[in-house]
């Protein structure tokens, strides 16, 4: 009996097929954009061919090498200060994955932290929390993050910290109701009359489930961090010059952009725009096969 | 129906309330608001003669009472640079970024909805995929770059529209466009969903039982039950629209409130700064708290539920 029901519910083509699904749309390129990035951001001294905060003011404004003008000593061209593009795209890529990912990961331990205190707990801890939330989510986030930058100065690690106290609130929300229906199953009430305390249930039981859909707001909130910083950067109150990120790249080709130099707006910005259209890909995909709950987010 | 809503005028007071004890917080404990004011090296008297100017020496929480007496009277504080009071500075920039956000808002809904009910109509195919696209890349690309390479094509190459400013028409084109590619994104998907859902439902299947026309289905049946998602989303979309446009109204020379925030930033004018942030999360509080009422007036299912 127990063979004949084997052979109906999984026969060979059938066993084989959900491991093929799964990868069948696996976002394939976005990843590996991702990937060659935070690679080019972790040998970025032995991949750069030039200092990035060193130019030379013979070699200003030089276009990249296929324009009249260009050589291919600076494969990408040169700006205002002679220093060589390509270089400081290169150590730029470290500030955006630096940045972007530290910002995610502090946002979603306070988001996380704060979502399943809220939902465990409940009583005035959900309603201390969940009141901040509607605070926070009332502030115009990204003029809240210039208004601290503008508080505390500009560095690349208060800017980690500012995004990250920004950009919570998403988190506690998505991971409060996640707990609150973790909260009525089995495993928890039996571990509750098995003695455990609070804190054992909270992290030992319920942090462990609401991890996946941590990881898939992180991977969605990549990109909306990313581009914060780099506006951040463009107002003047992110990563101080002469580091070289991509929003300050940005802010310095303005400069030159009337004047027709291109490739100080167009590459920069090409950049960013490759890592966020990356890291949405990527979540969407995540969001879809880790956790069906947050499909219509 | 009246408690309902008077639970949510309690929760909004309660918003404001937090919202400036945030921004207090921060200003009083993350810095001293003296070291803005002062050059760098300024002698210990300067800076307790400040202080005592600004009230800084006296207890924390008289500071956050005379600080809250004033919010109540409409007073932001004066500026540094302009040395005229922050809320006249405020509303008189204010025109000017809701004339940008109701362009822009405008630009959104117009490519934002058909787009959207036409995704949905014909899903899985061509014109999905497009709108699909669309979306990806209007989430994907920060709108000041969008903005540059406006500039960049139509100002610098084609020499067709102004690269900044404002006072014709024609300025408003490519800020409106760059400000409202993300929103137009975001409305897409939203109607496309909403649509979708419509689509899907019992009223619909009824009316193509009955043999009406599939334009006819769409137009009068689903079209205008998916829309009130949208419009109220667009509706609280236009405040926020107002308060992150600081990024393109700087990348345009746009003279709005992002422009009065990015001056601030450059100047030092810390109340400036202060004011903008404060008014900004002052506006998007009280929206939402008419959008929850006009639900509740709305929809029945709602006031009832709480």
């Amino acid at each position: 009996m127990s063979t004949q029901a084997e052979l109906i519910v999984a026969p060979p083509s059938f066993r084989r097929r959900p491991v093929f699904s799964w990868l069948g749309d696996f976002p394939l390129i976005p990843t590996l954009i991702l990937v060659v990035i935070g690679l080019v951001a972790i040998f970025a001294n032995v991949l750069a061919p030039h200092n990035p905060e060193v130019g030379s003011l013979v070699a200003r404004f030089k276009p990249p090498f296929w324009q009249t003008g260009g050589s291919t000593k600076y494969l990408l061209g040169t700006d205002q200060l002679g220093r060589d593009v390509l270089s400081r795209l290169i150590f730029g890529a470290r500030v955006s994955v630096v940045v972007g990912f530290t910002a995610v990961i502090f946002a979603g331990v306070i988001g996380t932290g704060l979502g399943i205190l809220s939902g465990y707990l409940g009583g005035w801890v959900d309603q201390v929390v969940m009141r901040l939330t509607d605070t926070w989510l009332a502030l115009p986030a990204l003029t809240f993050a210039i208004f601290l930058a503008a508080i505390v100065g500009p560095s690349m690690w208060n800017i980690v910290l500012i995004l990250g106290i920004t950009y919570w609130t998403r988190y506690a929300r998505v991971i409060r109701g996640e707990v609150l229906s973790l909260k009525e199953r089995e495993f928890v009430r039996l571990a509750v009359v098995a003695g455990c305390s609070k804190r054992t249930i909270m992290v030992r039981h319920i942090l462990p489930n609401v991890i996946n859909t941590a990881i898939v707001l992180g991977t969605l909130m990549l990109g909306v961090v990313i581009i914060a910083e780099a506006s951040l950067s463009f107002l003047g109150v992110g990563v101080p010059p002469p580091q070289p990120a991509w929003g300050l790249m940005l802010s310095d080709g303005k400069q030159g952009l009337m004047v027709g130099y291109w490739w100080l707006t167009v590459f920069p910005g090409c950049c960013i725009m490759l890592m966020v259209l990356s890291a949405n890909l990527l979540g969407d995909w995540l969001r879809v096969k880790l956790d069906p709950q947050l499909r219509q987010l | 129906m009246k408690q309902y809503i008077g639970r949510r005028v309690g929760y909004s007071l309660l918003s404001l309330f937090l919202l400036s004890l945030t921004i207090f917080f921060f200003v009083r404990v993350t810095g001293d608001p003296a070291a803005l004011l002062v050059e760098p090296g300024a002698s210990a008297e300067d800076i307790a003669a400040i202080h005592h100017q600004f009230g800084l020496d006296r207890p924390l929480w008289v500071q956050y009472g005379v600080f809250m007496s004033s919010l109540f009277h409409g007073d932001l504080g004066q500026s540094f640079y302009y040395r005229t009071p922050v809320m006249d500075l405020y509303l008189s920039r204010l025109p000017n970024s809701l004339i940008l956000a109701v362009v822009a808002m405008g630009f959104s809904l117009l490519v934002g909805i058909p787009s959207g009910i036409l995704a949905a109509v014909r899903v899985g195919r061509f014109w999905d995929s497009a709108g699909k696209l669309f979306a990806l890349l209007g989430l994907s690309m920060p709108s000041f770059w969008v903005g540059l390479l406006l500039i960049l094509l139509f100002s610098v190459y084609l020499g067709w529209l102004p690269s900044s400013g404002a006072g014709t028409p024609l300025h408003l084109i490519m800020p409106a466009f760059a400000l409202g590619w993300y929103f137009a994104a975001a409305h897409m998907r939203l109607t496309r969903s909403s649509m979708l859902e419509v689509l899907g439902s019992e009223y619909v299947k009824l009316a193509r039982i009955k043999g009406l026309p599939q334009s006819l289905v769409i137009a009068k049946h689903a079209f205008k039950n998916a829309l009130i998602p949208v419009l109220t989303l667009a509706g609280v979309n236009l405040v926020i629209m107002v308060n992150v446009a600081v990024v393109v109204e700087t990348v345009f020379a746009w003279p709005g409130i992002g422009r009065l925030l990015a001056e601030g930033i450059n100047f030092r004018d810390f109340p400036v700064v202060q004011g903008v942030v404060i008014m900004g999360g002052a506006m998007i509080i009280i929206v939402n708290l008419m959008v929850d009422v006009l639900y509740a007036v709305i929809d029945p299912r709602i006031r009832l539920e709480r």
